[in-house]
């Protein structure tokens, strides 16, 4: 197949698979939390199970007004939503979804270091959706998110390094590959850095317990207060995406993505590895819906205090464990 | 460069400090976590609040004025409405001070019955609290579990007196015999209804086991360790001097109760211990309340056990005026000490009706207690005096 | 020694338990909860009984019963016998935007015309179409359940 046809469809397939994997994990948050709440979520748009109940909301947004408030900066705020949406989109170019070429978009060299790299522009949208809004809780809420996001790479960067001095590479399907190789994924290992990378995960999509910046209970939304219709669609759609995205990293560097236990079959490939996926979905809604969220200081110092010493005590033990065995 | 002038260079870099303007924040009138039309003009710094200062009188309805015109049957229905969350609380000093006024003797069955519905408006006010300061603080899911027993306390309530919250249950003399007034056989006897006793006692077994259940949850949570303890210590001279009063109160270590004080209904028969906690923070204070529910619940199947029979309501005239006089009537409500002045002329309604609510003197300690705290830090102290509107603005 | 599970850990598990539980609530409209027979719907009014003494639009705490009424004679029974002045409703609108339900009204009728009535259905598109008249509050008469049987004292 010629290289421009076989992208061209490739990324038609990712733009297609974004708001869908938006429209399944929020689904299934809005029904795993109302069963965890005693209540039944979703019940009439789509029958019996409210299957349709994003789509309709989907399409409540689309049809709002666009509002932007008098005070503010407008060329910010309208290409806040983009930036976001963008730090996570191009996340999806590296997630392996099976063995093989026709399974990823591109099996770059650096396929995690990449990931890592393009993931912290978001900060960049975050904090110009806060700026922009003209708002002081929107101020606030982006200043938060901010100092929390930046302060969450370290730990993230560091639990992966522990993954990638024993896979020895940084391509994604390598990673998968030397999992497959010796037969039992990396988490076994690997489980200090499996913690700190939800835990740090967790921080930079900013769900609760870490969810300061969009604290509802205080700033209301934080730095998506302003924010209505079409745009809030598409911060809604990057939190679902990125949560996906997340998700599919710790389950390829940590779980053995789409190999099964030293099984790897091109047509199971991706159910392994949306398995694993939904699995870590689970619990990261599970999470959100049990735990108060953190103090901004709290945050800070779990990150600087704690996250950071135990991630660097993990490379050092597995670079002294590589090189002795 | 020696190592006395590197010393010098890193001591004057330290003390140069960063200048930055301080900023007026208005947690509004509007806004989640104000529990009303609270509006607080914060000064702050970054995050740390430099000042704060409460504006009340957002949701004033002239409740005073009001009474003035009002007989005492219409102001009975009227202040349900202060405390909103627990109703029937509400009318009960107002109606013992006035059955003071009158010197009415009234039935043991009515005091009984009314002592059952006031502990369980208790009961379903500190329930909303359990619900609702957890999801100040972020956890979505106590407010589910705390609500769905709640119902089945409403539905008790419901069962007895035909309303949920604002129950009107109290006449002057007693509870309310009959629904009408006529010799109709489709009267209603407003009595306690067939299958209430074995609904209240299931009923309590529910909430005490959702008290358990929420401590497996929530109570236990190092998170909220983190959030609530050692935030918001309140002192018993800080308490004492703004005239904090009940759970808040308690929460500092100060035992007092107006159940074992006053006796304006036959608490002195039923076992029960008031409930304190010497560390007088936030999580002080909602251990307190959760205490208070099992005490509640507690006191609601003694007094179901203990119940004697007899009629509901004293030999009082069709139109009721009370006699010249004036009276200072105080109950333990669940909110704090709530306190009626009553000034009577004779007539059929007060002369003059003063209101002292528990949320007021409450939360005028609140400027006090967050000084240089942080804005998150804000919510979870407001949140843990547990204050309703409708009592602040009357 | 027993080993102390941290609260973090306890929590997770009570949400997990409560994910496999079924659900408490009640899917109205498909399937509709009936209330206790003594809840405060709506007020039901028989009109043979009134009489027109203005006793409950005195009494109502939010003045939301508008009454006007007219005094009719009676033919008397035998002929030569007295005159009966009767009162005749001509109107008695209850405003349901206004009313608390508190039951003032039906505690203080002396010829109990007044009745409550679980019935909970009765909302409207516009505010002024809460303002129920005297046909529609004589409908709801119907659906008064009778007195229940009490708990032996």
């Amino acid at each position: 197949m010629p290289f421009g046809l076989e992208l061209a469809i490739k990324l038609v397939v990712i733009g297609a698979l974004i708001p869908l994997t938006a429209l399944v994990l929020g689904y299934a948050e809005l029904k795993i939390s109302a069963h965890m709440q005693s209540r039944i979520g979703p019940y009439f748009a789509g029958g019996r199970w409210g299957w349709a109940q994003l789509l309709a909301d989907g399409v409540k947004f689309i049809q709002k007004e666009d509002i932007i408030p008098d005070n503010a900066d407008r060329p910010v705020f309208k290409v806040a939503p983009v930036l976001v949406m963008i730090s996570t989109a191009t996340l999806f170019v590296i997630l392996p979804f099976g063995p093989g070429g026709g399974f990823i978009v591109r099996d770059l060299n650096l396929g995690i270091f990449y990931a890592l790299a393009i993931s912290s522009l978001g900060t960049i949208g975050v904090l110009m959706a806060g700026w922009s809004s003209g708002n002081k809780y929107s101020l606030m809420g982006g200043l938060r998110a901010a100092g929390q996001l930046i302060a969450y790479e370290l730990p993230l960067v560091l639990a992966v390094v522990g993954v990638v001095i024993q896979a020895g590479s940084m391509s994604m399907q390598g990673i998968v590959e030397a999992q497959i190789a010796q037969g039992w994924p990396y988490v076994f290992t690997q489980f200090v850095g499996f913690f700190v990378f939800l835990i740090a995960g967790l921080a930079e999509l900013s769900r609760t317990p870490f969810d300061m910046p969009l604290a509802e209970s205080e700033l209301i939304s934080g730095y998506l207060t302003e924010y209505s219709g079409f745009r809030f669609l598409f911060f809604y759609l990057a939190e679902y995406a990125s949560m996906f995205a997340l998700a599919a990293i710790a389950s390829t560097l940590f779980l053995g993505g789409y190999g099964f236990w030293g099984v790897s079959a091109s047509w199971a490939g991706p159910i392994f590895f949306v398995g694993k996926i939904l699995a870590i979905a689970f619990v990261i809604i599970w999470l959100r819906w049990t735990f108060p969220r953190f103090r901004e200081d709290q945050l800070q110092s779990l990150a600087w205090k704690w996250l950071i010493p135990l991630s660097l005590a993990n490379i050092l033990a597995t670079a002294a464990f590589k090189v002795v065995f | 460069m020696d190592h006395q002038a590197m010393m010098a260079l890193s001591e004057v870099a330290v003390s140069i400090e960063l200048e930055t303007p301080e900023m007026t924040l208005n947690i509004g009138p509007q806004h989640p976590s104000t529990h009303g039309v609270l509006r607080l003009v914060a000064q702050v710094d970054g995050e740390r609040v430099r000042d704060i200062k409460p504006v009340i009188g957002y949701m004033h309805r002239g409740y005073e004025k009001i009474s003035e015109v009002r007989t005492y049957p219409q102001i009975t229905a009227l202040i349900n409405r202060l405390d909103w969350v627990a109703g029937y609380a509400n009318e009960i000093p107002f109606i013992v001070g006035a059955e003071r006024l009158m010197e009415l003797e009234v039935p043991e069955r009515a005091q009984y019955i009314r002592l059952i519905l006031t502990e369980m408006a208790r009961i379903s006010s500190h329930l909303i609290f359990c619900g609702s300061y957890p999801l100040e603080l972020g956890a979505g899911t106590p407010m589910f579990f705390a609500l769905r027993e709640r119902e089945r306390v409403l539905d008790l309530m419901e069962s007895v007196t035909g309303g949920r919250f604002h129950l009107n249950f109290n006449r002057l003399g007693g509870v309310k015999p009959a629904a009408g007034a006529g010799s109709s056989t489709r009267k209603d006897v407003q009595d306690l209804p067939k299958g209430f006793y074995e609904g209240a006692r299931d009923a309590m077994g529910r909430v005490l086991a959702v008290c358990d259940e929420l401590d497996q949850l929530i109570s236990g949570n190092e998170i909220l360790f983190a959030r609530t303890k050692g935030v918001g210590v309140m002192t018993p001279e800080q308490a004492a001097a703004y005239g904090v009063s009940g759970p808040n109160l308690r929460g500092s270590g100060v035992a007092f109760d107006l159940r074992k004080v006053e006796h304006y209904l036959p608490y002195d028969q039923l076992d029960f211990n008031v409930v304190t906690r010497h560390q007088g923070d936030c999580y002080a204070r909602y251990e307190v309340r959760v205490d208070e529910i099992r005490e509640s619940a507690r006191m609601v199947i003694q007094a179901i056990d203990s119940i004697p029979s007899g009629p509901l309501q004293a030999k009082v005239p069709k139109i009721i005026k009370v006699p010249k006089g004036e009276t200072y009537m105080r109950a333990e409500n669940p909110k704090g000490e709530m306190g009626y002045y009553i000034v009577s002329d004779g007539g059929t309604g007060p002369y003059r009706l003063k209101i002292r609510t528990a949320s007021f003197s409450n939360i005028s300690v609140l400027s006090e207690l967050m000084e240089g705290v942080l804005i998150p830090d804000i919510v979870a102290i407001m949140g843990s005096f547990d204050f309703v509107l409708g009592e602040v603005d009357r | 020694m027993e080993l102390r599970i941290p609260g973090l850990a306890r929590g997770m598990w009570v949400t997990l338990k409560t994910l496999f539980k079924k659900p408490v609530t009640i899917n109205y409209p498909k399937v509709k909860e009936t209330p206790v027979p003594r809840a405060r719907g709506v007020i039901a009014l028989d009109q043979e009984a009134c009489t027109v003494c203005m006793l409950c639009a005195r009494n109502c705490p939010d003045w939301c019963i508008y009454i006007e009424g007219h005094k009719e004679e009676q033919e008397p029974e035998e002929p030569g016998g007295r005159v009966k002045v009767r009162a005749a409703l001509d109107r008695f609108d209850i405003d349901y935007g206004l009313c608390m339900y508190c039951g003032i009204c039906v505690d203080v009728c002396p010829f109990d015309a007044l009745f409550w009535s679980p019935e909970y259905e009765y909302s409207e598109h516009e505010v002024v179409d809460l303002l129920h008249d005297k046909e529609r509050l004589t409908e709801w008469l119907a659906t008064v359940p009778p007195p229940q049987p009490l708990e032996p004292s």
